[in-house]
């Protein structure tokens, strides 16, 4: 159950879990998402070992507490997407 | 920027018909908090889909029908009483800013967050059913 704006993809205005095949993953609440890109707001971002958590760790922390906006606006290609999910989840 | 006082006035008597006390400014919201004895539940209210669909209704279903309840119940409404959410978020700066959301405080400390992404797509009687179960362990 999303909100009430099928144009903008059914996960408009559910926070998701964005991973890329490199080391960066994004959290974020998704505004919309389409054949071409994810966008995303209220962003927090993690590079794999950073602070010494892995993707993993870090996602698992922003499951029972949430995430620190660092972009309030991100667009994300899915060409550099390698995967999306609920953060909700991972709970 | 608030919206007007009369469109959001129902959700907050949602609350306050359960039994919530409104923590309209900073005062309001240091009284809640200073009072450490015992436990709490706090709301952070919004205007959001997921606050009308689930967050709301969730702690109504909750405290109807929960064997165990907190002590007091607070809310705050985020983005309409500026001041008191900071506050209120203040008191629990480990804890990113969600809204909806939900803390349930036990002798002034959070023992148990619904965070915004914990209420988005869930229903209402799933999330009243976690709030029974946090009732239940530490009130």
């Amino acid at each position: 159950m999303g909100t009430f704006h099928d144009d903008l993809g059914e996960l408009h205005g559910i926070t998701v879990v964005v991973d890329t095949p490199g080391d960066t993953i994004y959290i974020g609440r998704c505004h919309e998402m389409n054949d071409e890109k994810i966008v995303l707001l209220s962003v927090d971002e993690h590079t794999d070992g950073s602070g010494g958590a892995s993707k993993a760790d870090w996602v698992a922390k922003a499951a029972k507490v949430g995430v620190w906006e660092k972009h309030k606006t991100l667009v994300l290609p899915l060409t550099e997407v390698a995967s999306v999910k609920r953060l909700g989840e991972y709970r | 920027m608030p919206y007007p006082p009369e469109l959001v006035q129902p959700m907050r008597e949602e609350l306050t018909t359960a039994g919530f006390s409104e923590l309209m400014t900073e005062s309001d919201v240091d009284a809640f908090f200073g009072d450490k004895s015992g436990t709490a539940l706090l709301v952070i209210n919004s205007v959001c889909g997921c606050a009308a669909g689930a967050a709301r209704p969730s702690v109504q279903i909750a405290l109807q029908h929960a064997a165990n309840k907190p002590g007091k119940l607070g809310t705050v409404f985020a983005g309409q009483d500026l001041e008191a959410t900071a506050k209120a978020r203040s008191y629990m700066a480990d804890y990113p800013p969600s809204s909806p959301s939900m803390a349930l405080l036990k002798d002034g400390e959070v023992v148990h967050f619904v965070p915004r992404h914990a209420i988005e797509g869930r229903a209402a009687q799933e999330i009243a059913a976690e709030l029974a179960d946090a009732f239940g362990t530490h009130c």
